[in-house]
């Protein structure tokens, strides 16, 4: 691809720099097609992610039943007190800081420190996996407790369905992310990327898939978990 | 490119991972200190939007984006607002005609028994 095609330095700024990249003879968004496509991925997974919770958010002001109380419901006894939400915080902070080193690694990979960003996308990856093997144990105990998607014994029986529908859906993302920042890292060491021009805005592009599962987590646990 | 991609200090993002933190830390104390109505609902909402903010502009680069960018991705989103208006409408709706035709909720439900 030329360097006219994808030149973006050069255009107006504002909103005169939004008609000019729409209206002239080139390629809107001055970024490589795989990002432009990425973010538009982002955007329709958006609209899933918002479906669910929106869904959620119809269920939970429709049911007449008492909405079980997610602070008792996920509370773990941990030495012998009882601590609310204690798991789903662990998660938390496992995913930003998962988010943290994928930042690093991006960073790395535009400073082309091809061993760095391997070390760091596999960082990531492993912190991915803890994040997926802990949501499996919260899933475990929740049926052992006989939370089913059809009822359960704390309150409304909604509770279970939007549970296992919002939590299974973003740790399939997550497990996904895990897959994918896997083989990027290992192209990124055996030197795949080398071969085809020493480009790695891939990295940058796992980095936004990666980011965005991170994204959703804030507000599940916003609206599922705290409200 | 004129620049080569997005390369930006490091110590950027040191500051925002570490904010990333202490938001987190501050929206977890939220439901620990059992605030509760509408200052809940409030904090809650601060928290989510600050971290999803930060993860946004600076994470994934979309403050050092280009306007059309910005817009073709994030403007519409905000068509979200009219739906959740709509179904928080409907839910209230539904709510109200299930107690008139069902009557209240009986249901006395277990506390969580934790083991």
């Amino acid at each position: 691809m030329s360097e006219a095609i994808l030149s973006s330095g050069a255009e107006a700024p504002g909103t005169k720099g939004v008609a000019d990249d729409f209206s002239r003879d080139k390629q809107v968004f001055g970024m490589p097609w795989g990002k432009a496509m990425m973010w538009i991925f982002l955007l329709s997974d958006t609209f899933i992610f918002s479906c669910f919770l929106v869904s959620y958010m119809s269920v939970r002001i429709s049911s007449t039943d008492p909405w079980p109380i997610p602070s008792e419901v996920f509370a773990l006894t941990l030495f012998g007190t009882s601590i609310p939400l204690v798991l789903i915080a662990i998660m938390t902070f496992i995913l930003i800081t998962s988010s943290g080193t994928m930042a690093m690694a991006v960073n790395m990979g535009y400073r082309k420190d091809r061993n760095k960003t391997f070390w760091l996308m596999v960082a990531t990856a492993i912190l991915g996996a803890s994040f997926v093997g802990m949501q499996a144990f919260e899933w475990t105990k929740l049926i052992s407790e006989g939370v089913r998607p059809w009822g359960n014994p704390f309150g409304a029986a909604q509770f279970g369905s939007s549970f296992f529908m919002i939590t299974g859906f973003h740790g399939m993302h997550v497990s996904a992310g895990v897959i994918y920042l896997l083989v990027v890292a290992f192209r990124v060491k055996n030197g795949f990327y080398e071969k085809r021009g020493g480009n790695y805005e891939i990295v940058e592009i796992t980095g936004l898939y990666w980011h965005f599962v991170d994204l959703v987590w804030v507000f599940i646990f916003a609206f599922f978990y705290l409200w | 490119m004129a620049e080569e991609g997005q390369q930006h200090p490091l110590s950027v993002y040191f500051w925002i991972w570490g904010l990333l933190f202490v938001v987190s830390f501050f929206s977890y104390m939220v439901d620990y200190l059992q605030f509760q109505g509408a200052l809940r609902w409030t904090l809650i909402l601060i928290f989510m939007f600050v971290k999803a903010g930060f993860i946004v502009a600076i994470f994934m680069h979309m403050k050092w984006e280009r306007l059309a960018l910005k817009l073709a991705i994030m403007g519409p989103p905000v068509a979200l607002l009219v739906l959740i208006w709509l179904m928080s409408y409907e839910g209230l709706y539904i709510e109200e005609t299930r107690v008139e035709y069902y009557g209240e909720s009986t249901m006395e439900p277990q506390t969580p028994a934790h083991h």
